[in-house]
């Protein structure tokens, strides 16, 4: 990691500047900016319609901004003006940043068809082409950290909720990526799964992953993140440490959006 | 293209459409009959009459409708002595009776499979209201599960309709001079199929959009409680609350 | 002469049809396999087409299967045995070629065949599209799966999955269309039976005798279509 960046200031492992994104004639996000180094849990809150999961999309190019750069480990995402707005200048270069950045889904997105096993080193095996073997090994040692070893062979609809977004999650760490995006991963689930989720999101951020975390779990915005960010309309409303943010909040939304989600 | 050719084709493919047209209606309405039949029988809960009903379907859905139609109009031929001693000889021995016998047969199982899924559609606590207000047996099939069953089954009937018109066409390898008979033989005269294939098609295009929309019109007829209602605004704002 | 029974009829004996009938029920099945998969090519674009965002496309793949499903498989095998013949025949006569050329039954047969089962196919397949789950595609698309890779693992197997279902009745509709192919002289299982009834007057034996073949056929493939569905669906809560 060193192309021509210095020791003391390695590129930070996302960096979003001035994203815009509308939907017709809706703009949901106004401007965003954020920069997470290398082992940083943002976690991101605002209320349904703040832009946060369109944020997180974007920087998976599952939606394209409209403008603002996105550069992961330093690496700027092309974008070309094409026949609908915007697109990607190049999908080679998309498809590799996917493969660096992992997402995972509210509704866990988990392929039917497949084995829990085979969900897991389907990207590794056909996107990264990494030898089948050695995937399979990486796979199982990853189903035993998420707690569901038993469940390889196992197809998704067989599993809970909350099993079923471990798998996800095993299979986003599967990738290797630097990088690991989730969205409202505890929003679909029954409360009494939620706990299970979160405890393997405190390992990895306890293992120094990168994270950007789009949730209304105050609990781990509060003891796992290092950083909060709070949006609302499309703006950045507040930002910081959780302990700052939570004991002095700047801005009177984010005082009623705490006190409301407690 | 050739259009003085294509419109004397249109002419003359015009005159197969009674045909074409009787033929499927006449079988259409005994085949409804018999579909009834069938369906009520397969629902009986007596178990010889379910299985000749299940046994009759198979049947008629797993075998060609043009190896029914030689069956009927070639084979029995086979017969003849022994029909004609029962005096049916003449029945046999028109293809135009043969094709609706065999058209009847055909869409009898098909249509019994349209009317059983419209009769289990039928929602049970309808029928349950009607037995809480003393309505029983044929009252109850004539006045509630039949009427609701009915207007389940339109839209796959209005289907069966249209492959029916398309299935007359195999009446024509029997000698009946329907469109497709006529296109036949035309195709065979003059060479030019692609032409005539265009003019027939058109016809038979025409016919399925005719349907079509009749069936429409009758499942909106039939449906008064799914249309708005057409009373002054105020009014139904004063139902809803 | 004696008359023959039935078994030594269609039997395998000196005087017996059962090679020549199971030769045609062969032909019958080389027919319709060309034709279901033919249909399954020109189903699979159908659907694209239809799934496209092109309204040309759109509408030129909506006109086809309306067409198609509309007008009787009969004209259409008509139209491509007597127009593919004289096509032939024109192309012949550039050859210096002169005369009917018939155009070989058999593809003629598989053509039509492919044609017509395409526009039920592309429903079958278009619906089973639709029943794919929208975040399954987008978690493909979020691990870097390009358009192809994604089609192949992700799309395919599961549209697969839903189609068996639809595949299975349009199978069944082949089968039974392939009858008509006989009116252009394939010696499939129908022509075979029309055959064998006139050379020996016994037309309701062997008339009866194809039903049971073609029921026999059916009832296998039925088996057939229900054990791959119950096979592609293990991985799926049934809805109880």
């Amino acid at each position: 990691m060193s192309n021509g960046v210095s020791m003391s200031s390695p590129a930070p492992a996302v960096s979003v500047s001035q994203l815009r994104k509308s939907f017709g004639s809706l703009e949901v996000l106004k401007g965003v900016s954020l920069e997470a180094r290398e082992g940083d849990v943002i976690s991101i809150l605002g209320a349904s319609g703040s832009g946060k999961s369109t944020m997180l999309r974007c920087i998976n190019m599952l939606e394209v901004p409209d403008s603002g750069d996105i550069r992961i480990g330093g690496e700027l995402i092309g974008l070309k003006k094409g026949r609908r707005g915007m697109e990607p200048a190049d999908r080679s270069q998309v498809d590799r940043i996917r493969s660096r950045v992992a997402m995972v889904f509210q509704s866990f997105n988990l392929w039917s068809h497949m084995t829990i096993l085979e969900n897991i080193i389907e990207a590794p095996v056909h996107v990264q082409k990494r030898p089948k073997a050695e995937c399979i090994e990486e796979a199982e040692a990853l189903l035993a950290k998420v707690g569901i070893a038993d469940k390889r062979n196992s197809y998704p609809s067989h599993l809970s909720g909350g099993q079923q977004q471990r798998a996800a999650i095993a299979r986003a760490l599967a990738m290797r990526p630097k990088v690991m995006l989730f969205d409202e991963p505890t929003s679909a689930l029954d409360p009494e799964l939620v706990g299970e989720v979160l405890r393997v999101m405190r390992s990895l951020a306890e293992e120094g992953r990168t994270m950007l975390v789009v949730t209304h779990e105050m609990g781990f915005a509060r003891d796992v993140s290092n950083r909060v960010m709070f949006l609302h309309k499309g703006v950045v409303e507040e930002e910081g440490a959780p302990q700052d943010v939570f004991a002095n909040p700047k801005s009177e939304r984010f005082k009623q959006f705490i006190s409301s989600h407690r | 293209m050739d259009f003085e050719f294509m419109q004397e084709t249109f002419l003359r493919l015009l005159s197969g459409v009674p045909l074409t047209l009787n033929l499927a209606f006449t079988s259409v309405a005994f085949g409804a009959v018999l579909a009834m039949l069938i369906a009520l029988m397969r629902m009986s809960g007596v178990r010889v009459l379910e299985a000749f009903a299940k046994g009759y379907v198979f049947v008629f859905r797993g075998s060609p409708l043009l190896v029914q139609i030689f069956l009927i109009y070639y084979g029995l031929g086979q017969f003849r002595p022994t029909l004609q001693e029962w005096g049916l000889w003449s029945f046999f021995r028109e293809p135009y009776w043969c094709a609706i016998l065999a058209l009847t047969l055909n869409t009898g199982a098909y249509a019994s499979e349209i009317f059983r899924g419209g009769l289990q559609a039928v929602p049970a606590q309808q029928v349950e209201a009607a037995r809480a207000c003393g309505m029983s047996g044929f009252l109850l099939f004539r006045r509630i599960t039949f009427p609701i069953a009915l207007r389940q089954a339109l839209p796959a009937y209005g289907s069966e309709l249209i492959l029916m018109v398309k299935a007359t066409s195999l009446a024509s390898i029997i000698t009946m001079m329907e469109i497709t008979g006529i296109a036949a033989k035309l195709i065979s005269q003059t060479f030019r199929a692609v032409e005539v294939f265009i003019v027939a098609g058109a016809i038979y295009l025409i016919l399925n959009f005719i349907i079509t929309r009749l069936i429409m019109a009758l499942e909106w007829w039939l449906s008064p409680h799914l249309r708005h209602p057409p009373v002054p605004k105020a009014s139904v704002e004063a139902v809803h609350v | 002469m004696q008359q023959l029974s039935y078994f030594e009829l269609i039997g395998f004996g000196p005087n017996g049809w059962g090679n020549a009938l199971l030769i045609a029920t062969g032909m019958t099945l080389a027919v319709a396999l060309c034709g279901f998969i033919a249909g399954a090519v020109i189903g699979t674009l159908v659907a694209w087409a239809k799934l496209s965002s092109s309204i040309v496309a759109r509408s030129l793949a909506d006109g086809y299967t309306t067409v198609l499903r509309g007008i009787p498989d009969l004209l259409v095998i008509y139209l491509f045995y007597f127009g593919g013949s004289a096509a032939l025949g024109a192309i012949g006569s550039l050859f210096g070629a002169e005369g009917f050329i018939g155009m070989p039954a058999f593809v003629t047969g598989a053509i039509a065949i492919g044609i017509v089962s395409g526009a039920y196919q592309a429903e079958v397949f278009r619906g089973a599209f639709q029943v794919v789950s929208r975040g399954e595609l987008e978690a493909a698309r979020s691990v870097g799966m390009h358009r192809w890779l994604m089609f192949r693992r992700v799309v395919a197997p599961q549209v697969l999955r839903y189609a068996i279902p639809g595949l299975g009745n349009t199978w069944q509709l082949i089968l039974k269309e392939s009858a008509l192919i006989s009116v252009t002289g394939l010696v499939e299982l129908l022509r075979q039976s029309h055959i064998a009834a006139g050379s020996t007057r016994r037309p309701f034996d062997f008339y009866l005798t194809a039903a049971i073949l073609y029921l026999l056929i059916t009832w296998v493939s039925t088996t057939l279509f229900q054990r791959a569905e119950t096979y592609s669906m293990r991985g799926i809560r049934r809805a109880s």
